[in-house]
């Protein structure tokens, strides 16, 4: 096999690993299937290791033949001194990134964010479970909330560097003995080779992680899903090798390990990054930086008209139809509350929903409950303006107003800074403190017995979450819903696939529900009263007409008789 | 006096481009407008902006022109209200078309539609037309962005406007079509909007005039 064919089956175990959080066996039986144990970490169904054709590489270095990086190494720090001995200011700046500090201090609304301190509705917290989620820290160690941010040697720059695909990270600490066999069996990293590999990163190094959010393939997102590795045009017109061929890294533009693109605090309306001439600056991934505010041609009147379509409704609103598309479903719907179901005292999973590429989905997992999926979803539609609030662990809520917005967003059809976006909206029933009305940190990840996987008691899990990071619990929980809202921006789909006029210009169309009298959208046929109106001065002089014929009919017939 | 019943030229050239010009243009942004207010989807929606776009700004232009020339040509006149016949034509609708009489007009000179004709053309002219244009242009001037000294209004009620407007367009052409069958046949009715001939009553004077001045306005000259 040569170099550019040569298929990385060692990824098939990179990937058991790093997605740790549920991953399919490959099953040949076509029929569901329940599976008995809860680590499915040991093989994954996904192709990972799909042809990459590797482009020469510009780069003035050939890593390959710099001697500080023949080894022998042993271990990723020993490999990231080497690296910071040359460059030697990369380790300042990315201590700076939140893929390191997994902190984020929110300029707008002061908010202290990020995932050492958030809670989501998919596993909810990776606070006290690093043992597990640190997989997807950029670093080394982090084994627990204790973290040394400040040691740059644990800095892991192979993981979005490194080329080979043989590079794989393993949870930090062992977690219950039911989940041990996911260590097993994994082959050993070759240093020197993978340090030697290092190139800008591809999107096999930012998809390892962010494909997989919420514990597996697409979960979270809905526009993040392993398609993206090689996908057809017709998912993604710019990262399809049949289209331009994008990386993660030509739309997330940035100097010194800080790049574009943040869910905390979001570009809806690119001002900055517009200048659209060459060498201006666009350190923003919008898609009006290589586009302009005013992408489509003005030689028609429906190209002007588009145009002005951009004042009110972002790009991705009409050009991403529908999120997971191209195969692979995303989660719409979790249920903590039927969590811990055992067959012969052992957890086990249920695999009923086959999803477009035909692939089983499990529907439900004993360490973490039941779950709906979607494919070719049409997503929900809001003003937003950018800025994101959390419903923090510290946030009190009011259980009476109904499901809790875990992120809530502003913007309005007043704001000229917002614009109509899409979403994909998360769905989940999970437990929360009913004494303080807050949400609990979980332990879910650990070898206690308390922790949540192996244990399967959430009383157990939330105390200990909860007094591991000094955080009130009343001793009560309960369940209650709550929603995500994740702005869409991927699987931009080819022009001719954008949505189509009547789909929002009609009546009942996807935006009938913004047409609240705010803005006014031609075809909602929202005013009732001009409806009836209309139909009555219409029908009404045609009536009279027609009387008045009739009449006339009539009356001629009588004076002939 | 005596009267005299001549065929000849009533609706000038101009005048009948413009009617007929006019009318292809109506129903046509009817048609697309009904489409984009979501009545029907026989044409695509962005087809249908499209179409009426292209439609509303020939309108204007063609207005621009016959506006122009009703003010130079004088026959503005023919549209104000007059009280003389009125009550006599609105009886002929109302009762005596049934008991089998004749219209009680004829076309003169001065006044070549009938004083309940006159008036309505003259409301189509000052309100609904207006109307139609006051609301469409600046939602044209949005429509192509340039329109943003009118947020303050709305859009909604630009297009609420708009809508109503259309509706009396939509009313006033039912009427109008059906009263072209009021007369000796519909055809006799559409026939001089086609070859501008009809029969209008001149004095010996006004014909004597016409024979002098305007001899090409006669049938048979």
């Amino acid at each position: 096999m040569s170099d550019s064919s040569f298929v990385r089956r060692p990824l098939i175990y990179t990937f058991s690993i790093l997605l740790c959080c549920f991953y399919l066996p490959v099953t040949q039986a076509s029929a569901p299937e329940v599976e008995i144990g809860i680590s499915e970490y040991t093989k994954t169904d996904q192709e990972h290791s799909r042809k990459r054709v590797k482009k020469e590489s510009k780069s003035t270095t050939d890593h390959t033949k710099l001697k500080e990086l023949q080894g022998p190494f042993f271990s990723g720090p020993e490999v990231t001194k080497v690296c910071l001995e040359c460059h030697n200011t990369a380790g300042h700046q990315f201590m700076k990134n939140k893929h390191w500090t997994w902190d984020y201090k929110h300029p707008k609304t002061g908010q202290h964010l990020g995932k050492s301190v958030l809670i989501n509705n998919f596993c909810t917290n990776a606070r006290g479970n690093e043992g597990m989620c640190a997989q997807c820290h950029a670093g080394y160690n982090m084994k627990d909330s204790d973290f040394d941010f400040t040691n740059q040697d644990n800095i892991d720059c192979l993981i979005c560097h490194e080329s080979t695909g043989t590079y794989y990270k393993t949870p930090t600490s062992k977690g219950n003995k039911a989940c041990s066999v996911m260590f097993e069996g994994k082959p050993a990293i070759e240093w020197e080779k993978v340090a030697q590999s290092v190139e800008m990163p591809t999107r096999n190094n930012c998809g390892k992680c962010h494909f997989y959010g919420g514990g597996g393939d697409n979960v979270k997102h809905g526009d993040l899903s392993s398609v993206l590795f090689d996908p057809p045009k017709e998912v993604d017109v710019h990262m399809s090798r049949k289209g331009e061929d994008f990386t993660c890294v030509t739309c997330h533009v940035g100097e010194a390990h800080e790049w574009a693109g943040s869910r905390y605090e979001m570009t809806v309306n690119d001002k900055h990054g517009t200048g659209g001439k060459p060498g201006m600056p666009r350190e923003t991934a919008s898609c009006e930086s290589c586009h302009s505010a005013a992408p489509h041609p003005i030689d028609t009147v429906k190209g002007i008209k588009l145009n002005t379509h951009t004042s009110k409704v972002a790009c991705e609103t009409c050009h991403i139809p529908e999120i997971a598309r191209g195969g692979v479903a995303t989660e719409v719907d979790w249920d903590w509350r039927t969590m811990g179901k055992l067959k012969n005292g052992e957890g086990f999973k249920l695999k009923e929903y086959t999803q477009g590429d035909g692939h089983h989905r499990a529907t439900y997992k004993s360490i973490k409950g039941s779950f709906t999926y979607a494919e070719n979803l049409k997503p929900m539609y809001a003003w937003f303006d950018g800025t994101m609030n959390y419903t923090t662990i510290d946030t009190k809520f009011d259980v009476s107003k109904g499901p809790v917005d875990i992120n809530s967003f502003s913007g309005s059809a007043n704001d000229p800074d917002s614009r109509i976006y899409p979403f994909k909206r998360m769905h989940t029933t999970q437990p929360y403190d009913k004494g303080n009305n807050t949400l609990v940190y979980m332990s879910l990840w650990g070898d206690s017995d308390s922790a949540l996987w192996g244990n399967y008691d959430f009383g157990k899990s939330i105390a200990e979450g909860m007094e591991k990071n000094g955080k009130p619990y009343s001793g009560e929980w309960d369940y209650i819903e709550t929603y995500s809202y994740w702005p869409v921006n991927h699987m931009v789909a080819p022009k001719e696939d954008a949505m189509k006029c009547l789909e929002c210009h009609a009546k009942d169309g996807r935006l009938s529900h913004l047409d609240d009298g705010s803005i006014y959208i031609p075809g909602t046929q929202k005013n009732e009263l001009l409806n009836i109106i209309g139909l009555l001065a219409i029908l009404g002089t045609l009536a009279g007409v027609f009387g008045h014929g009739a009449l006339r009919i009539v009356a001629t017939r009588m004076r002939k008789k | 006096m005596s009267m005299n019943l001549i065929k000849m030229v009533v609706f000038k050239r101009f005048e009948r481009v413009w009617h007929w010009t006019q009318m292809a243009l109506i129903f046509t942004l009817l048609f697309s407008g009904s489409a984009i207010y979501g009545v029907h989807s026989i044409v695509c929606f962005a087809d249908a902006v499209t179409l009426h776009t292209w439609a509303a700004i020939i309108l204007i232009a063609l207005w621009m022109f016959a506006t122009f020339w009703l003010l130079t040509t004088g026959q503005w006149k023919h549209y104000m209200p007059t009280t003389e016949n009125f009550v006599q034509v609105a009886r002929f609708y109302a009762f005596g078309i049934f008991k089998g009489e004749h219209h009680p007009y004829r076309k003169t000179y001065r006044r070549k539609h009938n004083p309940l004709q006159a008036m309505t053309y003259l409301l189509v002219k000052i309100v609904i037309f207006p109307a139609i244009w006051i609301s469409g242009i600046p939602y044209l001037l949005i429509s192509f962005g340039i329109g943003g000294f009118l947020n303050d209004f709305g859009l909604a009620n630009i297009a609420l406007i708009h809508t109503i407007a259309a509706i009396a367009i939509t009313v006033f052409i039912i009427a109008h079509i059906y009263l072209l069958t009021t007369g000796h046949s519909f055809v006799e009715h559409v026939k001089p909007m086609v070859t501008g001939y009809d029969d209008v009553e001149l004095t010996d004077e006004e014909l004597a005039f016409i024979k002098t001045d305007e001899p090409e306005l006669l049938k048979d000259s």
